[in-house]
């Protein structure tokens, strides 16, 4: 995946867990639960799902690495690099 | 057979935890030992009609999309989008009392000014004390270890002088959830206040049980495996943790983690951990319910109030009556009586009081049908006064006791609400076996979902795997 293609695989996730937000023009560098609606019970959704498509383990310790979306390219890239982007909510 | 996770109990909390625990792809199973799924808030059938239990309504009503309440965190933790529950907001409710010849009525709606409103006109010198009250009151978050501590009286008696006023809002939290009698903590209260007046109530067009097929259909898609008639005969423990749980029949399933919606004193029985306490833990209010299918709609015979909480004369008898029933007080509801897209074919009125378990208990069935007619009658005599009377009007009517509540919910005592007892972080005496629903101490259809799904996120869906 590249970094923009984990960018559209973090929004396609908010956008299934989240249906109701509005995901266009999220910041880059502004934590996301500044931006929309999250919550912690959120996060371990988004934990849950980088699992469960990606194969992704993230540990709890590790949580604050995911808090903006620069963060989680920064973050996922090298876990994500030889996988392939999965969307289920987001129309390509 | 070994299972990641074993549910006891396909109510509300149960299929919640069960849709939480299949979606972090643990291999679950959620057992029940009835036909009918949903445990106190269900729906069966009598003479071809279907007819649902519990208050036909959910409360912590909102407008799609609002942030950081309840409803909006369980559809978005079960994925079951706004526009699946098609809730059709109440028309309004109100607390009815009478007072000698008069009776007085505190209306409220969706929209909380009418309830300001109407506590203006009742109580124009109280409207700075209430005002300072709803500020005041607590979160959802049972964070607050003073609010649990002290009554709920108590503080709304620092708010309020005029203690008709704080008569009048007790009613209403109490009838909705309060296992203890009298009074609740001011932390339930906070949370029963917000959810029916700050909020507000609605009822998903298909009922309670197009709540709950919404609910299975999430729990099957996301691979869960339900069991029906398939009840828990105990809880396998060994060294202070869970093994498993063998079956009504016999058979065993292994698994290290069980969620119980059973109840907290029914739980320990089923671990063989009874306590000499037990006795005092079981909840002591029950209820006898009647339904009434009509002829017309409620709304043409005149009452067009959704819900109406009633006290005949004050103090309020919110507990267990000395004998079979208390018809003075409770809680008459109209399932037409909702803002629907869909109008109800048939007129049906809903009324629940106050009952004595151990009376109906060991009586021949000619006199639990004798008795049982009595209540009714009793109670039909207050719908009179407080909205309409129903019977000459009523095609049909099913009535069920303490002992079918007990039968098909396995609370002992047909505790509605469950043990006085709550144990708040789930947790029990044994590793591995957590409380889900009523005893977990959330309330209302809302709350007990919120239930199932906090309780699975605590202990199961961290990755680092154990409770906190």
């Amino acid at each position: 995946m590249t970094h923009d293609e984990i960018v559209i695989a973090i929004k396609d996730i908010i956008a299934t867990i989240a249906p109701d937000e509005e995901l266009g023009n999220l910041a880059m560098d502004v934590r996301l639960r500044d931006q929309i609606e999250l919550d912690s019970m959120d996060f371990l959704d988004i934990v849950m799902e980088l699992r469960k498509r990606y194969g992704v383990q993230v540990p709890e310790e590790d949580y604050m690495q995911l808090a903006t979306l620069k963060g989680c390219v920064d973050y996922l890239g090298p876990k994500l690099e030889s996988k392939k982007l999965v969307t289920h909510a987001l129309k390509a | 057979m070994r299972y990641d996770a074993v549910v006891i109990g396909a109510g509300m909390s149960g299929l919640a935890a069960g849709i939480r625990l299949a979606q972090a792809q643990k291999r679950v199973v959620v057992l029940e030992r009835h036909s009918l799924w949903g445990g106190l808030n269900s729906f069966y059938k009598r003479a071809g009609r279907r007819f649902e239990t519990g208050l036909h309504a959910l409360t912590n009503y909102v407008p799609r999309g609002t942030p950081g309440v309840p409803l909006t965190r369980i559809l978005r933790q079960l994925r079951i989008p706004y526009e699946a529950l098609r809730l059709a907001p109440q028309k309004g409710s109100q607390t009815a009392v009478r007072l000698g010849s008069e009776i007085l009525r505190l209306e409220y709606s969706n929209d909380f000014a009418r309830m300001q409103g109407s506590v203006a006109r009742l109580f124009p010198a109280e409207v700075v004390g209430f005002e300072r009250m709803v500020a005041a009151l607590p979160g959802y978050d049972y964070a607050d270890a003073q609010a649990l501590a002290v009554g709920a009286r108590q503080r709304l008696g620092e708010f309020i002088r005029d203690p008709l006023l704080v008569q009048l809002l007790m009613i209403a939290p109490l009838f909705y959830g309060s296992p203890t009698e009298h009074d609740m903590s001011w932390a339930e209260f906070g949370v029963l206040f917000r959810s029916i007046h700050l909020e507000g109530m609605a009822r998903p067009e298909g009922g309670i049980r197009g709540l709950l097929e919404v609910l299975l259909e999430r729990y099957s898609k996301e691979g869960g495996e339900l069991r029906m008639r398939c009840g828990v005969r105990s809880i396998r423990h060994e060294r202070g943790r869970v093994l498993g749980v063998q079956l009504d029949d016999g058979s065993e399933l292994e698994t290290d983690q069980v969620f119980s919606s059973a109840g907290l004193v029914e739980t320990r029985a089923l671990c063989g951990m009874e306590r000499a306490h037990d006795e005092a833990d079981v909840g002591r209010l029950s209820f006898v319910e009647v339904c009434c299918v009509l002829d017309s709609l409620p709304e043409t015979l005149g009452h067009d109030a959704t819900i109406v909480f009633f006290s005949d004369g004050l103090p309020l008898r919110y507990q267990q009556p000395p004998d079979f029933v208390e018809p003075r007080c409770g809680v008459l509801t109209c399932p037409s009586n909702y803002l629907t897209t869909s109008p109800p074919q048939e007129g049906l009125m809903r009324l629940t009081c106050p009952a004595r378990h151990a009376s109906w208990v060991g009586l021949e069935p000619h006199e639990y049908a004798a008795q049982k007619e009595r209540a009714v009658e009793a109670m039909l005599d207050s719908a009179r006064i407080f909205a309409f009377d129903p019977r000459p009007h009523t095609l049909y009517r099913d009535a069920f006791t303490p002992r079918t509540i007990e039968h098909f919910t396995g609370h002992r005592g047909g505790a509605v609400y469950g043990s006085p007892r709550k144990s708040r972080d789930g947790r029990t005496e044994l590793e591995g076996l957590s409380l889900i629903g009523t005893d977990q101490g959330l309330v209302g259809v809302v709350g007990t979902l919120l239930s199932g799904i906090g309780i699975v996120n605590q202990t199961m869906l961290r990755p680092t795997g154990g409770p906190r």
